[in-house]
């Protein structure tokens, strides 16, 4: 079996995103004036073989964990999906 | 003092390191390919600044887990001296042998230009050749060297003297106008607890002979061999 998980990063609350404050100040010239905040993260899919969702997850778990998020300033979450 | 400079995919200052140990300070230096698992007699490892893995996903991220790295790790925990600049660094910071992450620059621009430092600490085998609260000039080149790490790991490294190195004005004041990227308390570089593993943003290999313009960087290197020496006179 073939499982896809789609896995987004993003700042940790409270931690600098000097891209999102960017791209909020852009907006906010834009006239759209409502825009309160914006964070600018990470989103990745990665295609994984086995057997066992359960394994693939506990495994998505630990890659995101080593090396797809920075844990002292990124959290992180995913989804699996079965395709086939 | 034998040498070693380590060449990721991607380095781009490992000459400059070599060229100041072999032509400047005349010690034996070799370069230390990043699939090497072997550190071998040597008794400094240098992490040099560059892009390694282009810096994908994040500065460092990828080095970190370079068959090298292992070995720098290992070296580390038996009190072994590594040097990180610039991406050497972060690189150090993603490996987890200093505390903290480095986040994109405050201003999200690439900072190329001379920083003045304030050393905080003189009592390493870093800076020894430094005096205590010395401004010196090293310059930058980064765009992700916005030092974080949250309110406890803070607290300790400031506890600590583990602050090394922090961005100053010319008279040596540490303030926000003389911060180039964002760093939390205007960090530059930082040492471990153990004291034997240092990382900082500045580029000393640069500025290490008169021809370019600033000597400071020069007395990174000779804190270095001198706390060698000196540890070995003692031992002998």
């Amino acid at each position: 079996m073939v499982f896809k998980a789609k896995i987004q990063v993003m700042p940790k609350k409270g931690i600098l995103d000097p891209q999102g404050s960017a791209v909020q100040k852009a907006l906010q010239t834009m006239q759209y004036r409502n825009v309160e905040e914006v964070r600018i993260g990470k989103y990745m899919e990665i295609w994984i073989a086995g057997d066992d969702e359960n394994a693939v997850r506990a495994q998505v778990q630990e890659m995101a964990t080593r090396l797809l998020a920075n844990p002292v300033i990124e959290d992180f979450t995913f989804v699996i999906e079965r395709l086939e | 003092m034998n040498f070693g400079v380590v060449v990721f995919p991607g380095s781009n200052c490992d000459a400059d390191c070599y060229h100041v140990l072999k032509e400047v300070f005349r010690e034996p230096v070799e370069y230390v390919w990043h699939q090497e698992s072997s550190l071998k007699g040597l008794d400094c490892v240098i992490l040099p600044g560059g892009f390694s893995y282009g810096d994908y996903l994040r500065a460092g991220a990828i080095a970190r887990f370079s068959p090298v790295m292992a070995a720098v790790t290992e070296f580390a925990r038996q009190g072994g001296l590594v040097l990180g600049i610039c991406n050497g660094f972060q690189i150090l910071l993603e490996a987890g042998l200093l505390p903290g992450a480095m986040r994109r620059n405050q201003s999200l621009q690439f900072r190329c230009h001379y920083t003045y430092l304030r050393v905080e600490n003189t009592d390493t085998p870093f800076t020894n050749q430094f005096s205590p609260g010395q401004v010196v000039r090293i310059p930058i080149a980064h765009g992700e060297g916005n030092y974080f790490a949250d309110a406890p790991v803070l607290a300790e490294i400031r506890k600590s003297g583990q602050a090394v190195f922090r961005y100053c004005t010319p008279q040596g004041e540490v303030l926000p106008a003389a911060n180039p990227n964002g760093s939390l308390e205007n960090i530059a570089g930082i040492i471990n607890a153990a004291g034997n593993v240092l990382g900082m943003m500045p580029h000393p290999e640069r500025c290490a002979e008169a021809i370019l313009g600033s000597t400071d960087g020069y007395l990174v290197f000779a804190s270095l061999i001198h706390w060698w020496q000196r540890r070995n006179s003692r031992a002998s």
